[in-house]
């Protein structure tokens, strides 16, 4: 894989006041591939894709997207530009439907506030890319319930068929399976495999099986800095990583 | 679902608007020599539910709790005193537009500040611009200070010579108030479930996302606040029509206040919801003012207990009656049970026991 | 303008100023800590001026009558608190507008019930009632020096504690993150009581204090509260710290604009908030 990457990190930092959450992180994803990023609580991967979405700024280093430098921009724009995310926590529309929170996450290429006044061929090609993402997430049956009526795991799958919706040209998933039973979560996991091809996705998640049967590169970051990146039998063999990483969770299921 | 109710609602609604229109039929029956001040009461409900309706806008549908929207209220009923010729009246053709015109860019001034703000900031910045206007207008040699300006003549409708409208006929321009109430009901109706109305109830439901899905979420807050100042600027030139003065009391805070209450008595984020809270709010005003010349001290119990019993307004109830267990549940059974112990209910004396026959909404909000 | 004249309203804008901050404080410590606007605020501020007046016409001693006042407030705070505010911690703050409005209405009313609505004006009290030479040109009411010197010693006290209590320490966490606190294992409950009696009673305060040198009105809370949310606006909400700069410069702005520009005076506060919004929407110390 010598393709340019989509989007890669240079030195990125990010302080906050005297902590540094981000370290010098040299990061990227490449066209078509699942880039997943491990590491134990607080080791800053939730704070490296909040820099990447431009959630929050970086204090320094650079962000660059197809080539170009994105960092500054604000997260309305860098989503604009095809770079989906999903949160950690569940966040969702609770009050509007299931077919509602992916049409108005498939209307954002509409264009500006008047963009909401548009014609009905848009609004079709919208309500198809809307359902779109319900089908591929396997939602249709859902489409008009309420999402506060939903259950946790398929809000969860909701909030992924959002970033579909949206047609990113990369995503970044924080924790997508979190709090998901097994099976809900081995449901996820196909679904995110059968999309990799076409969103080079970045991931954080906890669930090691998941994450080993999904990615094609890892990148272990503690305390803020990249401990090991590469692919995922690298990762896998990594003595480092098991020391530090890997290691601690064994005695943690052997505890 | 949202914005979505069921029949009943409509079927309520007509039968209500009917009820109003036809007022000259059962009006002069049931109130005699009075039904002519009924007359213009009812027309001022009209105008106050415009006003209300203007209001929900921002604080049911996008969730900003507005403390100064009487400043555009105000605003329009000055634009229209100020722009009258003394002599003569001035035509609605170009009256109106300049209303709106002027409340719009207000509007957009004003929303461009306090919609950088957030929550209580939001309330208390409101508050404070709407306050900066009646200082502004309460001081100031060219608005008549606290005495207001008198509007000698109300706007003309007229095509060339001939009059279309004789607002100063009190039935014509309580039919002219009906109109734009019905008007700006259905416009906001459709606002609130098109695209644009779907982005604003995101808004209202997780701001963050939105940002982060890629909408500029403020501009979208901003065009409601003109949309919402607009209107009630409107309804602002017609209640100066009625009383025929522009008063600094009129963009005071207190009336931001009460079209606040109006709005949640109503029932907020419903837009019919706050046309019945308008109507209740005055109705139970006139009784009061008719009990006691402190009837503040009762409307303040009021507005108390409206918040403590019927957070969903009165809309909360035709949507969805509440059965038994709503009632067992209801805050103010809650609040008693509590209290209970305590047996400091001395503040309310006979008053809760009134009104918890009335069923409650859950306190749930949306 | 000469200078003493300058110098004289540079005193009363200071003057003005740190009776603000005493209100101020007490509204950015009862939203910071307990999340609640509190639109009484004026009302409980008028309520301090007329227990004064009262007192003061019946027992003809104004230290008396503070010293009786205060108790009364704190313990109309104590009521409101536990009557009405505890139904709305978890609600939206529309409610506790609303629910605040409510209470302006009824206090305000009882005011006029119980007072009339007639305007009053309590006699400077001895012995601070004569004023003192500070320069050649440059005469002062010592009564409102004595004012300063009692907000500042406030001032000083509410510092001391924020800095160096565990409440101040609460107090601080609070007004970042307020779900902070209740991981800080204290009882909730008893700390809200006491903060919205401490806000409550130090508006009050002002109130008693500030009755000799204002004419007491029915309404007069309402300006006062409103000036008081520019003051917290400015400062950043939740601050102390801003609360004092923000009270200072608006204190002085008036002052000073109603000498100057008098045809403005009234807006000058609302157009620095305005530019304050412009430049930092959360205020200048938030």
């Amino acid at each position: 894989m010598s393709t340019a990457p989509l989007l890669e990190t240079h030195g990125l930092t990010r302080r906050f006041g005297g902590l540094i959450a981000v370290n010098d992180v040299d990061f990227d994803v490449k066209p078509g591939e699942i880039h997943a990023i491990l590491g134990p609580n607080g080791a800053g991967k939730s704070t490296l894709i909040n820099l990447l979405s431009g959630e929050i700024p970086p204090s320094s280093g650079q962000i660059l997207y197809r080539g170009k430098p994105i960092q500054g921009k604000k997260a309305r724009q860098i989503a604009r530009m095809g770079i989906g995310r999903s949160h950690q926590k569940t966040n969702i529309f609770p009050r509007l439907n299931c077919l509602q929170n992916c049409q108005l996450a498939a209307r954002i290429h509409m264009g500006g506030v008047f963009g909401s006044w548009r014609s009905r061929q848009q609004a079709r090609a919208v309500s198809e890319r809307a359902l779109q993402a319900l089908e591929t997430c396997q939602l249709v049956q859902r489409a008009y319930t309420p999402a506060s009526d939903m259950s946790y795991g398929e809000q969860r799958q909701l909030q992924i068929a959002m970033v579909l919706a949206t047609a990113p040209s990369l995503m970044l998933l924080d924790e997508p399976m979190a709090g998901m039973g097994r099976e809900e979560t081995a449901q996820v996991t196909e679904l995110l495999k059968g999309l990799a091809d076409q969103y080079p996705l970045v991931l954080i998640e906890h669930d090691m099986d998941s994450v080993f049967r999904l990615a094609h590169r890892i990148t272990v970051m503690v305390d803020g800095c990249v401990l090991e990146t590469g692919p995922t039998d690298q990762i896998r063999r990594s003595e480092k990583v098991r020391d530090v990483y890997l290691g601690r969770h064994h005695e943690e299921a052997q505890a | 679902m949202l914005h979505r109710y069921p029949k009943r609602v409509s079927i309520i609604m007509l039968v209500l608007t009917a009820l109003v229109a036809l007022f000259p039929l059962w009006g002069p029956a049931l109130f005699g020599a009075r039904s002519d001040f009924v007359l213009e009461q009812l027309t001022l409900m009209l105008i106050l539910a415009l006003f209300a309706m203007s209001l929900d806008l921002l604080v049911g549908v996008v969730g900003l709790v507005s403390l100064g929207h009487a400043l555009f209220f105000g605003l329009g009923a000055y634009t229209l005193a100020l722009a009258s010729p003394d002599f003569s009246p001035a035509s609605l053709w170009w009256m109106l537009p300049l209303v709106m015109l002027v409340s719009a860019v207000v509007a957009l001034v004003v929303g461009f500040l306090v919609i950088r703000t957030k929550g209580i900031f939001f309330i208390m910045t409101t508050l404070a611009f709407g306050q900066m206007l009646y200082y502004l207008v309460s001081t100031s040699p060219y608005t008549g200070g606290t005495d207001g300006v008198f509007i000698m003549f109300r706007p003309s409708v007229a095509v060339g010579d001939t009059l279309l409208l004789d607002m100063d006929n009190p039935l014509t321009f309580f039919y002219f108030c009906l109109g734009t109430l019905i008007v700006g009901y259905v416009f906001l109706r459709w606002l609130t479930r098109s695209y644009y109305g779907q982005v604003l109830d995101g808004i209202h439901d997780n701001e963050h996302r939105m940002e982060a899905l890629g909408y500029a979420t403020a501009s979208y807050k901003l065009i409601a606040f003109v949309i919402a100042g607009v209107m009630a600027a409107i309804a602002g030139m017609l209640a100066a029509m009625q009383y025929g003065f522009a008063n600094p009391a009129q963009l005071g805070w207190h009336t931001s206040g009460e079209v606040l209450m109006m709005v949640i008595l109503g029932g907020m984020g419903t837009i019919f919801g706050p046309i019945l809270g308008a109507f209740a709010f005055e109705i139970l005003l006139h009784t009061y003012e008719h009990l006691t010349t402190h009837w503040p001290i009762l409307m303040g119990i009021t507005i108390i207990l409206a918040v403590l019993i019927l957070p969903k307004g009165i809309a909360g109830l035709i949507i969805a009656p509440p059965g038994r267990d709503a009632l067992m549940k209801s805050p103010l059974l809650r609040w008693f049970n509590r209290r209970g112990q305590a047996g400091s209910a001395a503040v309310k004396s006979s008053k809760p026991a009134a009104k918890s026959s009335k069923p409650a909404a859950q306190s749930k909000e949306g | 303008m000469d200078l003493a004249f300058f110098g004289v309203q540079l005193l009363n804008g200071l003057q003005y100023g740190l009776l603000l901050f005493l209100i101020a404080s007490g509204l950015t410590l009862i939203f910071g800590i307990m999340g609640i606007i509190n639109l009484a605020h004026g009302a409980m501020y008028m309520i301090g001026a007329y227990l004064v007046w009262d007192l003061t016409m019946r027992l003809g001693n104004f230290w008396l009558a503070i010293v009786i006042a205060i108790p009364i407030a704190i313990v109309l705070g104590l009521i409101i608190e536990r009557l009405f505010l505890d139904t709305l911690y978890k609600r939206d703050h529309l409610y506790q507008v609303l629910l605040t409005f409510g209470l302006i209405l009824v206090l305000n009313e009882a005011q006029r019930i119980i007072w009339g609505g007639d305007v009053h004006s309590v006699p400077v009290p001895a012995p601070f009632d004569g004023s003192i030479q500070l320069t050649d040109n440059l005469q002062y009411s010592v009564y409102r020096l004595f004012v300063m010197g009692v907000c500042l010693a406030l001032a000083g006290v509410i510092y001391w504690v924020i800095r160096h209590t565990r409440l101040g320490i609460i107090i601080r966490a609070g007004a970042v993150n307020r779900d902070m606190v209740e991981g800080l294992g204290i009882n909730v409950r008893t700390l809200f009581t006491l903060i919205f009696s401490v806000g409550v009673a130090l508006t009050a305060f002002a109130g008693m204090i500030a009755a000799p040198l204002t004419s007491i009105a029915p309404g007069m809370g309402d300006s006062i509260l409103i000036t008081c949310f520019v003051v917290v606006v400015i400062g950043g909400i939740g601050s102390i710290k801003g609360a004092f700069w923000g009270a200072i410069l608006i204190g002085m702005a008036e002052t000073f604009g109603s000498v100057l520009i008098p045809s403005l005076a009234s807006m000058v506060i609302y157009l620095i908030m305005a530019a304050v919004l412009l430049v930092k929407p959360r205020g200048l110390f938030a």
